[in-house]
């Protein structure tokens, strides 16, 4: 038995308004085109539990970039970043979207690609993988991993970085979506998200969510101890796995 | 959760972090997953100092339990410290009253 090579480094992207962005490529070393991934880090940041991320979704034979989504507010070390967007209220939905835009046109720009697009993101990448889905047409598979506040219930929390509750775009969600979650999460709760996949079902859509007890947030996370769950991580990565596999072909 | 939810006090102060003192004009708080902290939620403080682009940060990461009884201490300290310092201005309020008595017995 051998293992497969992957190629690792740190890339620049044209990302939101042309801004030069940087993000951590990771690819199978093999010949042939591929599927490509963009990984979305949660909200911590770009920290190095998303780059391992990366790596093993490029063992597994697909190329997976990971943008930097706070780098405009470097440099520094990345918990230090985090804490300064978030003093700022996050990034804005719009420039997301953007710096998600450019990492997709980066992996289709790429001669290992087979022009398969699929997302995954952690809590808010969750968030965000549910939002792109509805608002970038070109995606072919959508993994959004106990995204909070897809459902906003309090509007106030509405504001001009995030104008609108993701739920209310689904109409205009093409993508095929994959959802894992942890039942006792706060957020998303167990209702929020009965109740977005009833609006994906009300909807037509083509879903499938996975739900684990005795699991709350960020359960695929050991690098936190208190929140990691191996058997709901290890079922979690084989629906991710299979689920790219159906929809953006060449799974390893 | 992951949540952007942040309380901001307003302070005047000073910390100490990487590169030495610097002055703080705000404690940015908040309840969520820590980066550090082998917690799944923890109570964080970044102080900073907004005024000067707030680029360096002196943080903590406590447990709920940890904050709260935090609280209590600082509120204890405070009103240990009042008693000291009003005992010692009292204190010195005096020894200045006298020591003008003496000065001025001596005219």
């Amino acid at each position: 038995m051998s293992y497969p090579g992957i190629i690792c480094e740190t890339v620049s992207f044209q990302g939101h308004n042309n801004d030069k962005s940087e993000a951590y490529y990771a690819r199978p070393s093999k010949q042939g085109r591929v599927g490509g991934v963009v990984l979305i880090h949660h909200l911590p940041g770009w920290d190095e539990w998303s780059i391992e991320t990366a790596r093993k979704i490029a063992h597994h034979g697909y190329a997976c970039i990971s943008p930097n989504l706070y780098f405009r507010d470097g440099p520094g070390s990345h918990d230090d970043i985090g804490a300064r967007v978030r003093a700022a209220g996050g990034v804005s939905d719009n420039q997301v979207v953007g710096d998600v835009a450019g990492s997709i046109a980066y992996l289709r720009a790429q001669p290992n690609s087979n022009g398969k697009i699929g997302l995954i993101g952690f809590c808010s990448g969750g968030r965000h993988v549910y939002l792109v889905a509805c608002q970038l047409g070109n995606i072919d598979a959508a993994v959004d991993c106990w995204g909070g506040n897809v459902i906003v219930d309090d509007k106030t929390q509405l504001n001009a970085k995030r104008p609108v509750a993701p739920i209310d775009l689904t109409a205009k969600m093409t993508a095929p979506l994959l959802g894992l979650f942890g039942n006792d999460d706060a957020n998303p709760t167990a209702d929020q998200v009965n109740r977005t996949e009833a609006k994906l079902k009300e909807l037509g859509k083509t879903y499938e969510f996975h739900r684990y007890d005795k699991a709350g947030h960020a359960f695929f996370n050991y690098a936190r101890g208190d929140a990691y769950r191996a058997e709901a991580t290890a079922d979690g990565w084989k629906k991710v796995f299979a689920f790219y596999g159906k929809h953006l072909g060449g799974a390893a | 959760m992951c949540s952007y939810i942040v309380e901001k006090a307003a302070l005047r102060g000073s910390a100490k972090g990487p590169s030495g003192w610097m002055r703080i004009d705000t404690a940015n708080v908040y309840y969520d997953h820590p980066y550090h902290a082998p917690m799944d939620h923890a109570l964080a403080i970044d102080f900073v100092c907004e005024a000067d682009g707030a680029r360096e940060r002196v943080a903590v990461e406590i447990s709920r339990e940890s904050a709260l009884e935090l609280i209590e201490r600082i509120k204890a300290a405070l009103a240990s410290g009042d008693a000291a310092h009003g005992a010692a201005q009292a204190c010195e309020r005096v020894s200045v009253a006298a020591t003008q008595s003496e000065v001025a017995s001596l005219f």
